[in-house]
């Protein structure tokens, strides 16, 4: 697997809170793909939790509890339907399909979700930039950073309210602030500039898309040096 | 533009200004053709520039770096700073009002008009109308309000060429505060 750098996502959210950019970082995910024979009983207990179907208990074979149903006998499965009949109450019920190949995997964000959580993280944002403990000489800036036992998320908020969230892993230890103001500089760069991008709708741009993967190919040594050497106040006296 | 990705620092690419000057010149005279009164043109000119100042916004905080603006004058000092990096003159700033809520931009020198007589017929054309559209446009994604118009202009004959920027109120911001 090739880990050049620990970012796994890149997302950003306009002013309103929709998500109009998402960027996977796809041979940073890790492969959980289990695929295993059973006869009947099956001896897994399954559930459908909304888009998927996902194993509630009985873990085996690093079929863990969490992960989803993604393939029956090869075949991709979406929702909870396979040839007609629903997976759990028919067909995996049945005596006769048996033997089963079933392939089961953590699944990744659907489009929706990834909505979901953009929208969702701009509320938390809002009540985190509340005056809830008030301070007479600075004012609450919101959700800078969120750390969780597998990754970590950085967010930065432009003066005119668009986010830039940056995923990586924990042991990343880049600085990420400027890998945002990087980011911000791209997405001015090659989305505003085009004349053809309307504001606050989704980014389809491919130099974009091009530019922020030459900026997370990068191996963390050299993301590190340009982004610790070039940075700060220095860029900004560059431009007069 | 596309070198940035490799760069330490940011690359303001340098052009020409007769270029960009007579790109505008065109533009201008496009509008003319296709405008029935000067009226009609003032209000495209700042209508394009209200949406160039939309995206330039973003460009100047990326590329400055800036915090908010907590008074007018600070407003002020950012709209000169702003000439400099993307017009390439600092205009004076002036005439502040008594209630600080209104200034004056004098423009001395305005490299836009270098090469410019206006015709009998175009009187009421503000040549440089594109300018109030971006100060407006920019202003607005920082959640401020401002109108802003011509007080005197140097092609209709006056002394030099003045604009005049006007509070209006604060956009209240559906946005939380973001301060630094």
């Amino acid at each position: 697997m090739n880990r050049s750098n620990g970012i796994y996502s890149i997302y950003i959210i306009s002013k309103s809170g929709g998500l109009i950019y998402n960027y996977d970082v796809e041979s940073n995910f890790p492969v959980t793909d289990v695929e295993k024979t059973f006869s009947y009983p099956l001896d897994i207990k399954l559930e459908f939790i909304k888009p998927r179907i996902i194993v509630g208990f009985g873990q085996r074979d690093n079929i863990r509890v969490g992960y989803s149903l993604l393939a029956i006998n090869g075949d991709q499965i979406s929702g909870r339907k396979y040839k007609d009949q629903d997976v759990l109450d028919e067909y995996l019920a049945n005596e006769e399909n048996y033997p089963v190949n079933l392939k089961f995997g953590l699944a990744r964000l659907t489009t929706n979700e990834k909505i979901v959580m953009a929208s969702m993280f701009h509320s938390m944002y809002a009540i985190a930039a509340l005056q809830i403990v008030p301070q007479k000489d600075r004012f609450c800036t919101g959700i800078e950073a969120m750390e969780t036992n597998n990754f970590r998320l950085n967010c930065y908020q432009t003066l005119t309210g668009v986010k830039f969230l940056v995923i990586s892993d924990l042991n990343d230890s880049t600085n990420k602030d400027l890998l945002l103001r990087k980011i911000y500089e791209l997405y001015v760069d090659y989305a505003l500039k085009n004349p053809f991008y309307k504001l606050e709708m989704p980014i389809r741009c491919e130099l974009f898309d091009i530019n922020l993967a030459q900026l997370l190919e990068k191996n963390d040594k050299t993301l590190n040096e340009e982004l610790g050497s070039g940075g700060g106040e220095s860029s900004s006296s560059n431009i007069f | 533009m596309s070198k940035q990705a490799n760069k330490n620092s940011i690359e303001t690419k340098k052009i020409n200004s007769d270029l960009f000057v007579l790109t505008y010149g065109a533009i201008v005279a496009q509008l003319v053709k296709e405008c029935d009164n000067a009226e009609e043109i003032n209000k495209q000119l700042d209508k394009m520039g209200y949406n160039i100042g939309l995206r330039l916004i973003e460009d100047y905080l990326s590329k400055t770096q800036m915090t908010r603006c907590h008074d007018f004058k600070d407003v002020a000092e950012r709209i000169q700073n702003a000439f400099r990096i993307y017009l390439g003159f600092a205009p004076t700033i002036t005439n502040w009002s008594a209630a600080q809520d209104e200034f004056s931009i004098l423009i001395d020198y305005n490299p836009l008009t270098e090469f410019v007589e206006l015709p009998d017929h175009l009187s009421n054309l503000r040549y440089c109308n594109l300018l109030c559209g971006v100060i407006r446009g920019a202003l607005e994604m920082v959640q401020i309000d401002v109108q802003v118009y011509f007080l005197q202009d140097y092609l209709r004959g006056d002394q030099t060429t003045e604009l005049r920027v006007r509070f209006m109120k604060k956009i209240e911001d559906v946005l939380p505060r973001n301060d630094d």
